[in-house]
């Protein structure tokens, strides 16, 4: 696309672009070793996650700010405009799946002291290398700003979603097994709902793009196989 | 509640601003100044009780096709129009036609006020005076009052009636031309930058009028101000060079439009 007839227009949106990918690969990092340790029980890890929270999310509120003056001084419009409102929505995506990072962080410290199978943390290694995989693959699209690629990204979050339900089935297993499981697994099951969740962020983020991009909502209802909500259900 | 799709959405729109009547129709529309030819096949409607927002550069022909639309153009020289125009299915271009009658049917504001070097009841009963539309002083007063409200300005002149119309503000003249305008009960409206001359408050004040206006009149406006355009129009045509590049639901144009140039334009990146 052309340039803008006054340059540092294209300066203050630059900068949203730059911040945004900033927030993208440190809420990335935060998530992957709130999972790391948490597998690996390791709580200093856990305790960096938790302090770089506030990083993004004052990041967030910069975005945000850059986002309403540049509104205010620029009056953009079309594709501008767009630009800068998904700015404001992707920021917002970012900063929750910092705090969900954060929150499985620290449940480290309550997990910890419990023995976990080892089956049980491969299963939640498996869902957030998905969660991050998908993560990844936004924050990639976030760049190339291709609706295609972030229609498909949205058709995939239904993997997230298989997993997350069988997951949550294995723990149900568990502490039914032996009472003393409840509270580790417990938290372990909010855990696996805080990555489920980064998921959704993802296809969030897939769909602010694709209205960045086009100028229309994507088309149908989002695919689902969230089913955890019904599992220990009469019949299920 | 079931939800609309989004397509049906835009069906439904398309629709609703598709049942509403053309006022005006320009079919193939083309202007020469001399040599120079200044539109090119031009093929725009204006619909009924709508405002009707052309924007553009400048020299791409928008105030020239503004001005086809009362035959404004006759007044210059060397000036030629080709293609169809008609106002309620009427040729206006037809010999037949009375000039005089169509600007009354179709009055216009410029783009800097002008009032008549004379009082303010008299710049808005001059019009009514040689229309031959009112004959008793209570007529004049009447049709003098009801145009000052409309244009919404009674309440700031009412007591100053026979002051001159030079001593008001600027703002206030643009309102009195508008009041003027208004006071021969035309159909259509042309507005011819209204508001480049005019502070922010004066603006916002034409523009709350135009607003009011569109439910009697049907108003087509040139402007400069793509946030004025989105602002006070339901329909925005784009010019570029003497041709339509896009005509659109305002709403679409200023967040979606189709045409590149639309885009660039209105996102000020046109090098």
């Amino acid at each position: 696309m052309s340039t803008h007839i006054v340059s540092v227009y294209d300066e203050d949106l630059k900068y949203l672009t730059r911040r945004i990918s900033e927030m993208g690969g440190l809420a990335e990092q935060m998530v992957a070793e709130s999972v790391r340790a948490l597998v690996n029980a390791d709580l200093a890890l856990a305790q960096k996650v938790i302090s770089d929270d506030t990083i993004l999310d004052e990041a967030e509120r910069q975005i945000g700010e850059k986002a309403i003056v540049t509104i205010a001084k620029r009056q953009p419009m079309a594709a501008d405009l767009r630009e800068i409102m998904g700015s404001i929505r992707i920021a917002a995506d970012l900063e929750r799946v910092g705090d969900l990072g954060k929150n499985t962080a620290k449940r480290v410290i309550a997990v910890s002291s419990a023995s976990l199978p080892r089956q049980l943390a491969r299963g939640l290694e498996h869902l957030a290398e998905l969660a991050l995989m998908q993560l990844k693959e936004v924050l990639d699209v976030y760049a190339s700003r291709s609706p295609e690629k972030a229609n498909s990204i949205r058709e995939r979050d239904n993997e997230i979603d298989a997993i997350y339900t069988s997951l949550f089935r294995e723990l149900l297993t568990y502490m039914m097994e032996d009472p003393r499981n409840i509270t580790p697994c417990t938290h372990l099951l909010f855990c696996a709902k805080n990555i489920e969740r980064i998921g959704d962020h993802a296809t969030n983020i897939a769909e602010t793009i694709y209205y960045m991009a086009t100028g229309a909502q994507p088309v149908g209802e989002r695919p689902k196989d969230d089913t955890a909500n019904t599992v220990g259900a009469i019949g299920n | 509640m079931n939800m609309m799709s989004e397509a049906a959405v835009e069906k439904a729109l398309d629709q609703k601003m598709n049942a509403v009547p053309f006022k005006m129709i320009g079919k193939d529309v083309s202007v020469y100044y001399g040599e120079k030819r200044a539109l090119f096949d031009v093929n725009l409607n204006v619909r009924e009780n709508t405002v009707t927002a052309l924007i553009g550069p400048s020299g791409c022909g928008k105030s020239t096709f503004l001005r086809t639309l009362n035959r404004m153009n006759d007044t210059i020289d060397n000036c030629r129009v080709t293609g169809k125009i008609t106002l309620d299915e009427e040729d206006i271009y037809d010999p037949a036609i009375d000039v005089v009658e169509l600007r009354a049917r179709v009055g216009m504001v410029f783009q800097k006020p002008n009032p008549f070097p004379k009082s303010i009841y008299e710049n808005v009963s001059y019009g009514p005076k040689i229309h031959g539309l009112a004959r008793s002083k209570a007529d004049f007063d009447q049709i003098v009052e009801q145009s000052l409200q409309k244009a919404g300005l009674w309440n700031e002149v009412k007591d100053r009636l026979h002051e001159p119309g030079t001593g008001l503000s600027g703002g206030q003249q643009q309102r009195l031309c508008i009041a003027r305008a208004v006071a021969v009960s035309p159909e259509v409206i042309l507005m011819d930058e209204p508001c480049s001359a005019l502070d922010p408050i004066a603006t916002a004040k034409v523009e709350e009028l135009i607003h009011e206006l569109r439910t009697n009149f049907t108003i087509v406006i040139v402007t400069h101000s793509m946030q004025q355009a989105a602002r006070v129009s339901q329909r925005t045509a784009m010019f570029h060079l003497g041709n339509l590049v896009e005509e659109n639901d305002t709403d679409k144009m200023f967040t979606n439009p189709d045409d590149q140039r639309t885009q660039d334009y209105i996102m000020g990146r046109f090098g």
